[in-house]
C-alpha cells in the first residue's frame, strides 16, 4: 500500500515536472508545477514530515505559485499557445539535453552505489518538534530569515515604485 | 518500507528536469519556474535524509530553503515584470541589451 502511494506520488511529481518544461502554454506549465507540488507533499507525508508537507502546500502552491499566476496573467500571454520554435532554444536543445543527462548520471552514480540499508521511516517530524528546533537550536537563522523576507518586500516595492515614478 | 535511495533518485531526476528547463526554455518566467523545481528537488533530498537519520535537522533546512525561495521569487518576479514593461517581451532571445 505504501509503495503504491509512493510510486503514484513520485509519478505525479515527475510527470508534472516534465510538463513544466515542455508545456506549450505558460499557464499550463504553472498548473503542472502545482500538481507536481501535490505529489511532493505526498512524498513528505510518507516520510513523516507533516510540517514540511503542509508548508509546501500553503507557501508554494498557495502563495508563490499564485503570485506567478498573477504575473503571467498580467503579462497577457499566459493562455496563448507558444509554437515549438519560440518555446525552446532550438540550437541548444540537443546540447542541453545531453548536459542534463550527464549531470543526472553524475548525481545518480554515488546514490546507487550507496548501500543505505535504512528504510526511510518517519522521523516523528511533527509540527511541535520542528517548532521546538526552530526556536531553540536555529533561533538566530530563523530571525535572520525574517530580515531576509523584509528585504525581499522592500526590494519588490522599490522596483515597482521606480517604474511608476518614471 | 521504501528505501531512502528511491527518494534520492526521484530528487535527482527532478533536479535534472529543472536544469533542462533552465537551459532550453526561452520564457523568463518559465526559467524561474524551473529554478523552483530544482529547489524542491533539494528539499526532497533534505527531508529524505532527515527521515533516514531520524532527526529533525533536515526538515528545518527544508523550511529555510522554502523561505529563501519565497524571497527569491519576490525579487525575481519584480525584475521580470520590469523587463516585460521596458522590453515588451519575456523572451530571452529578444532581450539582448547586455550583448557586447
Amino acid at each position: 500500500m505504501e509503495s503504491l502511494v509512493f510510486y503514484a506520488a513520485s509519478g505525479l511529481a515527475l510527470l508534472g515536472a516534465v510538463s513544466v518544461i515542455s508545456a506549450s502554454k505558460p499557464t499550463r506549465a504553472l498548473l503542472s508545477l502545482i500538481a507536481s507540488m501535490f505529489g511532493l507533499s505526498t512524498l513528505y507525508l510518507i516520510l513523516g514530515a507533516d510540517f514540511v508537507a503542509m508548508a509546501n502546500l500553503i507557501v508554494y502552491a498557495g502563495a508563490v505559485l499564485v503570485l506567478f499566476l498573477f504575473v503571467i496573467m498580467l503579462q497577457g500571454t499566459g493562455a496563448r499557445e507558444v509554437p515549438f520554435l519560440k518555446r525552446f532554444s532550438v540550437f541548444y536543445l540537443a546540447a542541453a539535453l545531453l548536459l542534463s543527462a550527464g549531470f543526472l548520471i553524475l548525481i545518480l552514480k554515488p546514490v546507487l552505489s550507496l548501500s543505505l540499508s535504512g528504510a526511510a521511516a518517519g522521523s516523528g517530524g511533527s509540527t511541535k518538534a520542528v517548532g521546538h528546533a526552530l526556536f531553540t537550536d536555529y533561533l538566530l537563522p530563523f530571525e535572520l530569515t525574517s530580515l531576509l523576507l523584509l528585504l525581499g518586500i522592500l526590494a519588490g516595492v522599490a522596483l515597482a515604485k521606480r517604474e511608476e515614478s518614471r | 518500507m521504501i528505501p531512502v535511495t528511491h527518494y534520492l533518485i526521484v530528487a535527482g531526476i527532478l533536479f535534472a528536469t529543472g536544469l533542462t528547463g533552465i537551459l532550453i526554455r526561452r520564457n523568463i518566467l518559465l526559467i524561474l519556474l524551473s529554478i523552483e523545481l530544482m529547489l524542491n528537488a533539494a528539499n526532497l533530498s533534505f527531508v529524505a535524509g532527515s527521515a533516514l537519520h531520524g532527526n529533525i535537522n533536515g526538515q528545518v533546512s527544508a523550511f529555510f530553503v522554502m523561505v529563501i525561495a519565497a524571497a527569491e521569487v519576490t525579487v525575481g518576479l519584480a525584475v521580470a515584470v520590469l523587463l516585460f514593461r521596458s522590453q515588451a517581451s519575456v523572451d530571452t532571445n529578444t532581450i539582448k541589451n547586455l550583448k557586447g
